[in-house]
């Protein structure tokens, strides 16, 4: 077993009607209460759209990211599999990838 | 960190519920002349509580969540609205008086009138009825553009252009008229007509997939149940229409089989009704006696005979037909005159239902209605007139409006050859 970052960018539901928007929510509880009641997973949370970034040696602090929305982070999420391509056949479930969004899979190095 | 809960709790349709409320809302404290920003807000404030909950963290008041979120939201753009068009010292004193106006349009109670304002709104009579069941589903049900489509079986394109020109009337008026407006009371007719053809499309209508009509009559009852809480509209009227979609609505699980056709009333498995619809149904029908009787009134009776008849033998059929003899008294329409002789059948044998359907005041104007031949095909039918029957349901197939008509008469062709 080891433990994987799932990185979720993009993904808008602008489009979708409220009806639509109530069942996104419901596919993202199923999939996480599964992923629960399996035992893999191990927390996650979403992301506020704006924060900031320290660059370089000079430390500046800017506002940002400010990336295209399909790229931008909207929340991470924790799991553990059995190894990568368990933990990529997991992300597919991901309601995300319905509304035009993607899972980046990292698999977490061990010290 | 604690282990993310199943997003249990959250009440069916309670997005698409809670963006009808929070429009009205949002009209009251924008104005009609800013519908769009208003239905913006709306969708806003959805998609952020989307993003906020869909890791597993639903608040306990989601509703409550909701409209907090949506009342910032306001507030906020009324803030900057402020800011710019009065760069004055007192401005953040003014600031403040802004937040109890705002506060005052999302209470419980303020919720139900506006919804109730925005109901009549969207019935406005200048308006064509296919404008206003329009504009109802998208304003106050929550539906979307593609929904709305997809229960009338129209191209989004087509419903867009219906919804823009409904927006347009809207947002002509600088206030939603007050519902104590004694000019309003009229306009409830226009709203009961608009909620029935709303139900009528759900229960009636061409749609195969029965969720999205059982949708349709489900929410004709909603927005109905809302009149009836206010005393401006709790009126006979109301209760009658409310009873008539009740008892109408109770049946529709019995109505349609696994494929969408229609069971015929004798076939239908009245244990599959819903029985606390029913009583219901019965409910609100006894507050909406009137003297004399309208013709919602007595078609919400027939319905209650229907309803609570043990079996179909069993039903009461004498009171059935005077109901329908008030009836055509009442609205002389082929139809019940029609369904009056149906009922004449069953308490006279087939034979006199036939010389009464052959008769019929103003059976020229059914000669495109299914029913008619299929009525005939059927007291042939049990009158033992087999080649008679067949010709009559081979007329009414011919003459099907929806799939599930066609192979309902298709049915009753194949068992009379």
């Amino acid at each position: 077993m080891a433990d994987f970052l799932y990185v979720f960018r993009g993904g808008g539901y602008q489009q979708l009607s409220p009806e639509q928007m109530q069942k996104h929510m419901q596919a993202w509880g199923n999939w996480i209460g599964e992923l629960s009641k399996r035992g893999q997973y191990k927390g996650g949370d979403p992301l506020e759209a704006g924060g900031k970034q320290v660059k370089g040696k000079k430390k500046t602090v800017v506002d940002g990211p400010f990336a295209e929305a399909k790229d931008l982070v909207g929340g991470y999420l924790l799991v553990t599999a059995d190894n990568l391509d368990d933990a990529a056949e997991l992300a597919r479930g991901c309601p995300i990838l319905e509304v035009d969004g993607a899972v980046e899979i990292r698999p977490i190095r061990k010290m | 960190m604690s282990p993310a809960a199943p997003l249990a709790g959250l009440v069916d349709h309670l997005f698409r519920h809670e963006a009808g409320r929070l429009a009205a809302a949002l009209v009251r404290v924008l104005g009609p002349a800013n519908l769009d920003l208003a239905e913006d807000v709306v969708q806003e404030t959805l998609c952020h509580a989307l993003d906020v909950w869909k890791m597993g963290r639903v608040p306990d008041n989601p509703a409550a969540w909701l409209r907090a979120a949506a009342r910032n939201r306001a507030l906020d753009l009324l803030r900057r609205q402020r800011t710019r068009t009065r760069l004055l010292p007192e401005v953040s004193r003014l600031q403040d008086e802004l937040a109890p106006a705002v506060d005052a349009a999302f209470t419980e109670d303020a919720l139900r009138e506006e919804q109730l304002r925005m109901m009549f709104a969207c019935c406005d009579p200048r308006l064509q009825s296919p404008v206003q069941v329009a504009l109802v589903l998208k304003l106050l049900c929550g539906f979307g553009v593609g929904e709305v489509a997809q229960a009338f079986l129209a191209s989004p394109a087509a419903i867009e252009k219906r919804l823009a020109r409904g927006k347009a009337a809207l947002r002509r008026a600088r206030v939603l008229a007050d519902l104590a407006d004694p000019r309003l009371a009229r306009r409830l007719e226009a709203v009961l007509g608009a909620l029935y053809l709303l139900f009528n499309e759900g229960y009636h209508g061409a749609h195969p997939e029965l969720a999205v009509r059982a949708d349709l009559c489900a929410e004709a009852i909603r927005l109905a149940r809302l009149l009836t809480e206010n005393a401006a509209t709790a009126q006979p009227r109301t209760f009658a229409l409310l009873a008539l979609m009740c008892l109408h609505a109770a049946r529709l699980p019995g109505r349609l089989d696994a494929r969408g056709a229609l069971v015929p009333l004798e076939e239908q498995d009245r244990s599959a009704w819903d029985r606390a619809l029913a009583a219901e149904g019965a409910q609100w029908l006894s507050h909406a006696v009137s003297e004399p009787p309208t013709a919602l009134l007595l078609e919400a009776a027939i319905a209650a005979e229907h309803c609570f008849a043990p079996t179909f033998a069993e039903t009461d059929w004498k009171a059935i037909v005077a109901l329908y003899d008030a009836l055509y008294a009442q609205t002389p329409t082929p139809v019940v005159a029609l369904n009056r002789a149906i009922a004449l059948a069953q308490v006279q044998g087939p034979e006199r239902g036939l010389a009464e359907l052959r008769g019929l005041p103003g059976r020229d104007r059914l000669a495109r209605y299914p029913f008619y031949p299929a009525a005939l095909g059927e007291l042939h039918l049990r009158a033992g007139h087999a080649r008679e029957a067949a010709e009559e349901f081979r007329r009414a197939v011919r003459l099907a409006r929806s799939p599930a008509e066609r192979s309902y008469f298709q049915r009753k062709l194949a068992a009379a050859t």
